[in-house]
């Protein structure tokens, strides 16, 4: 496959995949189970979300390692799983998409507040990320996608983790933004102009946001980084945010409506349009169609 | 300035050493505990709490400003307990079952201690029996329920019939909040309340344990 950053560089739009945690549960993982434990014990539920998303023409497939590091498997006791389960993850989505998309291994965030504010040592959460990432490298990602960070130094230990250990694999790294009267922060107080300097700083190859939004607001939060940034951009968004209907939940925003917003993440600039939360196979087919 | 009003300005900065001074230096001064509490402590919490909701500063402010709240509760709590003075009431909070998210409901755990209550933190993934029982035990007058997934919000719906199923609503109230959870999903499944964010909470739970058991 040609290498992900010279097509980006080119001017390529690839399409992302779209949310995993529903189809997973939709597959027998239950609330309060680690979905991270069904790479080792039922791959071929992975290889059946990658191939619906593989099909629905998502140029990047999301590995099911979003909660992988060593700090959020430790909350299941699969902390001594960690290698296994991250590589377990790659080898499932390139045994179903190898060749034919990107293995976007997914990092997210280690569930614990760093020092100051909360009791994680730094060291230790980048230590951990290491280890995930050297895990996901070995087995063969094509990337490494740093996901639904809000703390920016949380999400630089995890850049710089990625360019360490694994200095050949172009670095995404996507945080979430609330809207503000002053503007978009993470709850974290991290405005788009500081995550832009941060992880460029660390090394990030593409920068952007996933998850929080809905499509709408992310045509505005994808303005503000191209306003501040020359690097790719990613913006994954939410379908919404979920209503309840009937007595369930229920995310809004129809693949139609999130294509028709797409186009204008296109015309901000927009390198990656994928889907995070609330996202179905069929959203992602939507996008496919207008990114062409 | 007084002292007690310097506490709840050293409080918003985040300076524990500083308020833990100030408020042993209120008591030296022989004031009363309850108005140091009220009127440093929950009052400077308030404003945090405000400026949160407004997005005026950012978690770590409110995490830094909680940790000086509680440097100075420490100092009080003791001769609270001694004066018998009445806390705002007790309150049984966690994150339901399945859900091992916290950062949000650790958030209402500290406006709520902020605001003065007596909080029983039971963490995350906690099952319907444990809220009902802790609530029973502590004889809390108001459960909160916290969850960020679509998945474990369901779970909310267990614990408001627990509540009914062993007679307990006119005691008990329910309050619900979290990412994904909304006023109209509150009514949905029962619930007496529904937080917006951490300063709602606190307002709502205010209102439901004022009510008479």
């Amino acid at each position: 496959m040609k290498d992900l950053l010279s097509r980006l560089g080119a001017g390529d739009v690839l399409v992302g995949d779209g949310a995993w945690g529903t189809l997973l549960l939709a597959r027998g993982v239950r609330p309060g189970e680690a979905p991270e434990s069904l790479n080792l014990m039922r791959p071929g539920v992975i290889e059946d979300i990658a191939s619906l998303y593989l099909e629905a023409g998502a140029d990047l497939i999301t590995t099911n390692t979003f909660g992988g590091s060593p700090a959020r498997l430790r909350q299941f006791g699969l902390d001594g799983e960690t290698e296994a389960v991250n590589r377990a993850a790659v080898e499932a989505v390139r045994r179903c998409a190898g060749g034919r998309a990107y293995v976007s291994a997914s990092v997210g965030p280690s569930g614990h507040l760093l020092k100051p504010y909360g009791d994680a040592e730094p060291a230790d959460i980048g230590a951990g990320y290491e280890r995930q990432i050297r895990a996901l490298a070995e087995a063969g990602a094509d990337l490494v996608c740093i996901e639904t960070m809000t703390d920016l130094a949380e999400a630089v230990l995890a850049v710089r983790a990625a360019r360490t250990v694994a200095p050949d694999l172009p670095v995404m790294a996507t945080m979430t933004f609330e809207s503000t009267r002053r503007g978009f922060f993470t709850v974290m107080g991290v405005s788009v102009a500081h995550a832009i300097k941060g992880l460029s700083e660390a090394g990030a190859d593409i920068l952007g946001s996933n998850c929080g939004n809905g499509s709408v607001e992310m045509v505005a939060i994808a303005r503000e980084f191209r306003a501040l940034t020359g690097r790719p951009i990613a913006i994954q968004p939410n379908a919404g945010l979920p209503e309840p209907r009937d007595g369930s939940l229920v995310y809004p925003e129809t693949p139609e409506f999130m294509a028709e917003q797409a186009r204008r993440l296109l015309a901000a600039g927009v390198a990656i349009v994928g889907g995070c939360c609330g996202t179905t196979p069929a959203h992602v087919r939507a996008l496919r169609e207008i990114v062409g | 300035m007084s002292v007690v009003s310097e506490i709840a300005v050293s409080l918003q900065r985040g300076e524990d050493d500083q308020v833990a001074l100030l408020v042993q230096r209120a008591l030296d001064d022989g004031q009363d505990a309850a108005a140091i509490l009220q009127d440093g402590l929950v009052a400077g919490m308030g404003v945090v709490g405000e400026q949160f909701r407004e997005r005026e500063i950012f978690l770590p402010d409110v995490l830094l400003a909680a940790r000086a709240m509680y440097a100075g509760l420490a100092l009080l709590k003791p001769l609270l307990a001694k004066e018998g003075v009445p806390t705002s009431g007790t309150v049984v909070i966690g994150s339901v079952q399945g859900d091992l998210h916290d950062i949000g409901k650790n958030l209402v755990g500290i406006m709520l201690a902020g605001a003065g209550f007596d909080v029983i933190d039971l963490g995350s993934d906690v099952a319907p029996e444990r809220f009902v029982d802790a609530a029973c035990q502590h004889g809390a007058s108001v459960i909160g329920l916290s969850a960020l997934l679509t998945t474990t919000m369901p779970m909310m719906k267990n614990v408001v019939e627990l509540v009914r199923g062993r007679g307990l609503q006119d005691r008990i109230k329910v309050i619900v909040g979290g990412a994904p959870v909304s006023d109209a999903w509150a009514r949905q499944i029962g619930a007496d309340a529904y937080g917006y964010d951490a300063a709602s909470a606190v307002e709502r739970v205010r209102a439901l344990a004022r009510k008479p058991a």
